[in-house]
């Protein structure tokens, strides 16, 4: 545990050491603040809830945290990195978990620093605050989910280009599953179980639900599960692929 | 006791191509293994199975008693590693590395301080400590790499290309560095660099084309050369047709090669045959036909031929 929590702190420290940390936290502020205020029409709805805050998290994070897990391995690849961090006395599943974990609680520190929203819907009315972190909790899970992907698929290759492209489609696919012009290619033909196997797959419906307060065990299984599965690929992928 | 880096029938495929083929061998505490072979001969990929980074197809390999596949955390404890080029962090400083190791390796405050300290000073990078590794030269990563493989005195060191890219006064200090830590750790180093296997290197191994083809000690391997036991003589107005013939009947000598000639100074050399001694025997003929005579020498051998004729295939000459 001491050694994930080394590479932990390394991974961290690597993403204030450059402006990434800065350019994405601002970049999410920003892309947040724009998409409440004026696509979710945050005042207009008169309501003194942040479902309009929370509802545009899946499509900001289909890009941004793909771009906040692409570096992880594919740059160790790259640069030769992975030698010296694999020639330690590390197994690769601590540093699997330590990368992960360094993206995921950098998420959470973009994440948190949406507060301001948060005083705000106070300020203006007497919101549930139950469900306000419900939604935030809900939003950090699929931030993992997201992030597992990313760091599974940037363990794929060196070029942090296609790790980042083919990370967006992924979790594109994981976050549609769920919609009707997904399903309906299904249903044709398809068996209803199959079809329901695939919309329960869906980050927008879990998200969706967990967001209007419903946290089930069902929702948290999924998120998790999801995230150990991508992290367990991760782990093979590093392990057979290592020293090419 | 076994050896600390014992190796057995080890083999690498990397597709259709067999990079490592049954290659053994066994390295001792206080011996320094000096690794040679052309590039791609698969020294790279033999330390890179021995460190564990990569996984080997066949044979065995253990490092302290320690399998490096069943017991590898074990093995890479024991292990300090310098992977070829050095790899770094850019955007960390040498002093976040070095912490960062330390921690990984579990090393307590203050033994992680002490070390830390012997390394900066011992590798003489106090200088650009808190700078980004991005911004150091080729030398400076070098021997930043260098104080995180020794960072936690490891009983095993191997060392890919150590001395690439310094500059003559730093090679000599990390040749010296290794001399120093020889006594008490099996060390293996891979070089280009045939007079660092003199200098430094107990023994030497040649790999070519994933075959162990020379296995002994620097000496052992410069004696394989034509060169051993040979006479090279300087000797003034004397031409070279003249001496050519002279020395040719000396008993014992096999061929007679002359080469580069300043005026009025012949310099030939006189390869025995069988790589026997002849020195008494030329050194008596030169006396009795009263040659002036500037320099007379035995050659030792020469390990760049040695390593020449094995890694291209020729017969290893005289012998």
């Amino acid at each position: 545990m001491s050694t994930v929590m080394s590479i932990f702190r390394r991974e961290l420290g690597g993403y204030f050491a450059t402006p990434v940390a800065y350019v994405f936290i601002v970049i999410f502020l920003l892309l947040n603040g724009m998409f409440t205020f004026y696509m979710g029409n945050f005042y207009d709805r008169g309501q003194a809830d942040l479902q309009p805050f929370f509802s545009w998290h899946p499509w900001l994070y289909l890009f941004l945290v793909p771009a906040l897990g692409m570096r992880l391995w594919a740059e160790e690849r790259r640069t030769g990195t992975l030698e010296l961090l694999m020639t330690l006395p590390i197994s690769v599943t601590q540093a699997v978990l330590g990368k992960f974990l360094a993206a995921w609680a950098f998420a959470a520190i973009a994440l948190a620093l949406t507060f301001p929203i948060w005083i705000t819907v106070n300020y203006l009315g007497q919101p549930d605050n139950g469900l306000i972190v419900a939604g935030y909790f809900a939003s950090l899970l699929m931030a993992g989910g997201f992030l597992a992907i990313s760091s599974c698929i940037s363990a794929m290759t060196k070029n942090q280009v296609i790790a980042f492209v083919v990370s967006v489609v992924v979790c594109f696919l994981f976050t549609v599953s769920g919609l009707p012009f997904v399903l309906d290619f299904f249903a044709g033909w398809a068996p209803q179980a199959l079809v329901e196997t695939i919309a329960s797959f869906s980050f927008l419906g879990n998200f969706n639900d967990m967001m209007r307060g419903v946290i089930d065990l069902r929702h948290i299984t999924y998120f998790v599960s999801l995230i150990a599965v991508w992290l367990f690929v991760n782990v093979i992928v590093v392990n057979n692929t290592k020293g090419v | 006791m076994a050896a600390l880096i014992e190796i057995e029938g080890l083999s690498k495929r990397f597709g259709d191509l067999l990079a490592v083929d049954d290659v053994s061998f066994a390295v001792d505490r206080g011996d320094v293994l000096g690794f040679l072979g052309p590039n791609g001969a698969g020294k790279t990929t033999t330390m890179r199975m021995i460190t564990g980074f990569l996984n080997h197809d066949g044979g065995r390999i253990s490092v302290c008693g320690h399998d490096v596949t069943s017991e590898d955390i074990a093995a890479k404890t024991a292990i300090g590693y310098l992977p070829e080029g050095a790899p770094l962090y850019g955007d960390m400083t040498p002093r976040a590395l070095l912490a960062f190791v330390a921690s990984v390796r579990g090393m307590s405050a203050s033994r992680a301080r002490e070390r830390t300290d012997w390394a900066v000073s011992r590798l003489g990078i106090e200088s650009v400590f808190d700078q980004p590794m991005d911004t150091l030269s080729k030398g400076y990563k070098r021997r930043v790499g260098l104080a995180q493989a020794l960072l936690h005195d490891p009983e095993v060191l191997i060392l890919d290309e150590p001395t690439d890219g310094l500059d003559p006064n730093q090679k000599h200090e990390v040749r010296s560095l290794i001399a120093d830590m020889a006594q008490d750790k099996a060390i293996i180093i891979s070089t280009h660099i045939l007079e660092e296997v003199d200098a430094v290197c107990s023994r030497a191994v040649i790999i070519s084309r994933g075959k162990l083809v020379a296995d002994g000690t620097p000496i052992e391997l410069a004696a394989r050369s034509r060169y051993h036991n040979a006479v090279t003589l300087t000797l003034r107005g004397i031409g070279a047709l003249e001496a050519q013939s002279s020395l040719a009947s000396i008993s014992g000598v096999a061929e007679v090669a002359f080469s580069d000639n300043e005026t009025g100074v012949t310099r030939c050399t006189l390869f025995p045959k069988a790589s026997a001694a002849i020195i008494a025997e030329v050194s008596a003929h030169v006396s009795s036909v009263g040659w002036e005579v500037d320099q007379m020498w035995v050659e030792s051998g020469r390990l760049e031929e040695v390593f020449r004729n094995i890694t291209t295939g020729a017969s290893a000459g005289a012998k």
